[in-house]
C-alpha cells in the first residue's frame, strides 16, 4: 500500500517533468518572441534585449528550463543591482504583464476556483445520484421518461448558454440577485454566496446531467446481480438493499468521474468564470493565452496538469476502500 | 390432522411481454412437510425457478402476474403485502441459490453480512448478531469461524461460499429453504458435502427443502417427493420410489433415461429429441406431444387437441401424472425404455 502510493507519486511526478518540459519546448517554437511581448507599443530594441537579459531569455533553452525548475525549489532572483527582483519559491516564474511572480497570480486565484468547483460538486453529486437511484427505480415509467428527459436537456445545453440565461433572467430581468462580483467569504459571506450560487447551479446542471446518467446506468446494472437477489430474499428492508448493496457496488465509475471532473474544474473552469467574472484559474488561463503572456500559461498548464495526475492517484486510493477485491500492488 | 408447511395451489405467474404473454408457471400445485424434502426437476425454462420466486415473493409484482395461492403456516404470499412478504424472507423461509461466487455481495465481509440478516429480524445488538454469525459458520462445517468473519467472500473457495450462503440462510431457523440448484456450479467432491451438510442442518432444524434441479443424481440422493415440471406445469409428481422406479409420464422418463449411467462406456446419450414448447404460444393439447414418442397410442388425435388433467397414476393417490396414456400403455413404454438405457450400459 505505502509502496504503491510512493511508486504513483513518483510516476505522477515524472509525469509533471515531461508535461513542463513540453510545454516550454512548445513554446520556444512559437513565432512570437517572448522577450518582445514583454514591454508595450512605447518599445525600444533596448529595452526588450534588457528583459531578455533579466528573464534570462537570452540562455539556451535547456538553461531556461533548469532555472525554472530550481526557481520551483529556491525560487528566481531575476536579474542584478537595483533593477533586480525576486520570486521566492516555489517560483513559477515572473508574469512581466502583469509585474507579478505566477506563483502568486496562482495562489490569489485558486481559493476561487476551488471554492466554485466544490460548492458546484456538493450540488451536482447529491442531485446527480439521487436523481439517477431514482430513475432507475423506476424504470420504465414516466418518472423515468421524464428524469431521463431532463437530463438530455441539462446535459445538451453548453454551460456559457446555461450561464448567460440564469444571469440574464435572474440578475438582469427579475433582479433576484445583484450583478455577480467576487469577494472572499472571510470577508462579506452574504456577497460571496450572492454571487456563487449561479455560477454553482450552472456548473451542477450541467455535471448532474451526466451523473444522473451515470447513475442510472450502475444502478439498473447492479439491480441485476445475483447478491442483490440475495439481500432480498434476507429480508432486509428495500432501502437498505438500494442504499447499501446495490449503490455501493455501483459506486466505482462514479467515484472515478467525480474525481477526474474535479481535477479538470480545478484546472480552471474557464466558461463559467469567463461568464460570471469569477477571478478564478480558468479566467486567469484566457486571460494569459489572450496576452500571450508565456510564463503565465506554463504555469496554468502546470497546475491543471498536477490536479489531474494528484486526483487520479486518490481515484485508485478509494478504489481499494470501496472494493476489497482491489490490490494496490 | 396438521397441514403440511408449505401449500402451493394452483400457482400461475404470466409475464406480458411485448411478443405477447409468456405463461412461466401454469397451474402449480404441491405440498411440502416440514422435515421433508422436495425436489422439482425439469430442463431450463420449465419454471421451476419463477415457481420459487413466486414463493418467496421476490417477483416483481410490476411485471408479472400471479395468481394461486402460497401458504406458508398461517401466511399466504401472493397476496401479502411488501412488508409481510419482507418478514418472512429471511426468517420463515429462506434460499439459497446456484452461484455462490455471485450471491454474496463481493464488498462487505463476511460477518456482516450474516450479522445482517440476523439484525433485520431480530433486536439484537451487533456483539450478538455476530456471535450468531460465528455460531452459524460452525455449524455448516467452515473452520476457524472466528477468523472468516473477517474474510471477504473473494478469500475463500466455492464449496466454503456455498456453506457460508447456507448459515446465511439458516441463521434465523426458518421452517422453509428453497435451494435453486445449489451444486450447480461446485466440484463433484464438493457437492456430495454440501447436500450432506443440507441434510445434516434439515434433520436439526426440522426445515422443509424444496431443491430445484436439474441433477437427477442429487435428487435420488435427498429427495422425499419429486415434481417433474414441463412447460410450466407439473407433469408427473410422486414419492421419490414412484417417480425413479415406476415413471409414467413419457417425459419423465425420457428425463430419467437419458441420464448418463456410470456402467455405460458407449459414449451415446439417449436425449428427448425436438424443443420444449414456446411458452407464449403454448399447444392447446399435451405441451409434451410434439416430442412424445408414444402418442399415436391414444386414439384420435386427443395428445393435440385435449389437455391431460393431473391424475392418479395407479392406484396409489400419492402417485399423479398428466398423461392420456393409459395405465397398460405406460407402463410398457416406461419399463422398455428404462430396460434399453439400463441394456445399453451393460451391452458393453
Amino acid at each position: 500500500m505505502t509502496a504503491y502510493v510512493i511508486r504513483r507519486v513518483l510516476t505522477g511526478f515524472l509525469i509533471l517533468v515531461l508535461l513542463s518540459m513540453f510545454t516550454f519546448l512548445l513554446f520556444s517554437a512559437l513565432p512570437a518572441d517572448p522577450a518582445a511581448l514583454t514591454c508595450g507599443k512605447a518599445c525600444t530594441p533596448q529595452i526588450i534585449e534588457a528583459n531578455r537579459i533579466r528573464l534570462g531569455l537570452n540562455l539556451p533553452l535547456w538553461e531556461q528550463y533548469w532555472e525554472f525548475v530550481k526557481g520551483l525549489f529556491v525560487g528566481h532572483n531575476y536579474g542584478a543591482g537595483q533593477a533586480s527582483f525576486q520570486c521566492p519559491a516555489p517560483s513559477l516564474g515572473y508574469s512581466f504583464r502583469r509585474g507579478e511572480c505566477v506563483t502568486e497570480l496562482i495562489t490569489s486565484r485558486l481559493p476561487v476556483t476551488a471554492y466554485l468547483t466544490l460548492g458546484a460538486f456538493i450540488m451536482w453529486i447529491i442531485a446527480g445520484v439521487s436523481l439517477g437511484i431514482y430513475s432507475a427505480l423506476r424504470r420504465g415509467r414516466w418518472q423515468e421518461r421524464l428524469t431521463m428527459g431532463g437530463a438530455l436537456v441539462g446535459y445538451s445545453f453548453p454551460t456559457f448558454f446555461i450561464g448567460l440565461l440564469a444571469l440574464f433572467f435572474v440578475v438582469i430581468k427579475w433582479q433576484l440577485l445583484p450583478y455577480p462580483s467576487y469577494v472572499p467569504p472571510t470577508e462579506n459571506p452574504v456577497q460571496f454566496l450572492q454571487t456563487m450560487i449561479l455560477p454553482w447551479l450552472t456548473l451542477a446542471v450541467v455535471y448532474a446531467a451526466f451523473y444522473i446518467r451515470l447513475t442510472r446506468n450502475q444502478m439498473l446494472e447492479t439491480l441485476d446481480e445475483d447478491y442483490i437477489r440475495t439481500a432480498r430474499a434476507k429480508g432486509l428492508k428495500e432501502r437498505t438493499v438500494i442504499g447499501k448493496h446495490a449503490l455501493r457496488a455501483g459506486l466505482t465509475p462514479i467515484v472515478t468521474a467525480a474525481g477526474l471532473d474535479i481535477a479538470i474544474l480545478m484546472g480552471g473552469a474557464i466558461i463559467t468564470e469567463s461568464v460570471f467574472t469569477l477571478p478564478g484559474i480558468g479566467r486567469l488561463a484566457i486571460d494569459s493565452v489572450l496576452e500571450a503572456d508565456l510564463p503565465v500559461i506554463t504555469a496554468t498548464v502546470l497546475v491543471a496538469g498536477s490536479f489531474i495526475v494528484f486526483m487520479n492517484v486518490v481515484v485508485d486510493l478509494l478504489y481499494a476502500v470501496i472494493d476489497p477485491r482491489v490490490r494496490l500492488v | 390432522m396438521t397441514q403440511p408447511y408449505v401449500r402451493v395451489q394452483d400457482l400461475h405467474v404470466q409475464f406480458p411481454t411485448e411478443d405477447g404473454i409468456v405463461r412461466a408457471v401454469d397451474g402449480v400445485t404441491f405440498d411440502v412437510e416440514r422435515g421433508k424434502t422436495l425436489a422439482i426437476v425439469g430442463e431450463s425454462g420449465c419454471g421451476k425457478s419463477v415457481t420459487s420466486q413466486a414463493i418467496m415473493g421476490l417477483l416483481n409484482r410490476r411485471n408479472s402476474r400471479i395468481s394461486g395461492e402460497v401458504w406458508l403456516g398461517d401466511q399466504e404470499m401472493i397476496g401479502a403485502s411488501d412488508d409481510t412478504l419482507r418478514s418472512m424472507r429471511g426468517s420463515e423461509i429462506a434460499m439459497i441459490f446456484q452461484d455462490p461466487f455471485a450471491s454474496l455481495h463481493p464488498f462487505y465481509r463476511i460477518g456482516n453480512q450474516l450479522a445482517e440478516a440476523v439484525r433485520s429480524h431480530n433486536n439484537v445488538s451487533k456483539a450478538e448478531a455476530r456471535e450468531r454469525a460465528r455460531h452459524m459458520l460452525a455449524e455448516v462445517g467452515i473452520p476457524n469461524p472466528e477468523r472468516r468473519l473477517d474474510d471477504y467472500p473473494h478469500q475463500l473457495s466455492g464449496g466454503m461460499r456455498q456453506r457460508v450462503m447456507i448459515a446465511m440462510a439458516l441463521i434465523n431457523g426458518p421452517k422453509v429453504l428453497i435451494a435453486d440448484e445449489p451444486t450447480t456450479a461446485l466440484d463433484v467432491t464438493v457437492q456430495a458435502q454440501i447436500m450432506e451438510l443440507l441434510a445434516k442442518l434439515q434433520d436439526e432444524y426440522n426445515t422443509a427443502i424444496i431443491l430445484i434441479t436439474h441433477d437427477l443424481g442429487v435428487v435420488a440422493d435427498v429427495a422425499d417427493e419429486v415434481a417433474v415440471m414441463y412447460a410450466g406445469r407439473v407433469v408427473e409428481r410422486g414419492g421419490l420410489e414412484d417417480i425413479f422406479y415406476r415413471p409414467q409420464m413419457p417425459y419423465s422418463v425420457g428425463l430419467l433415461a437419458s441420464v448418463p449411467r456410470l456402467n455405460t462406456v458407449t459414449e451415446r446419450l439417449i436425449p428427448i429429441p425436438g424443443q420444449p414448447p414456446s411458452l407464449i404460444r403454448l399447444p392447446s393439447g399435451c405441451r409434451f406431444e410434439a416430442r412424445c414418442a408414444v402418442k399415436h397410442l391414444v386414439a384420435d388425435d386427443r395428445c393435440r387437441l385435449e389437455q391431460p388433467q393431473l391424475m392418479p397414476a395407479g392406484d396409489d393417490d400419492e402417485h399423479l401424472v398428466r398423461c392420456h396414456l393409459d395405465v397398460a400403455q405406460r407402463t410398457e413404454y416406461s419399463q422398455s425404455k428404462l430396460a434399453e438405457a439400463t441394456a445399453q450400459g451393460s451391452a458393453s
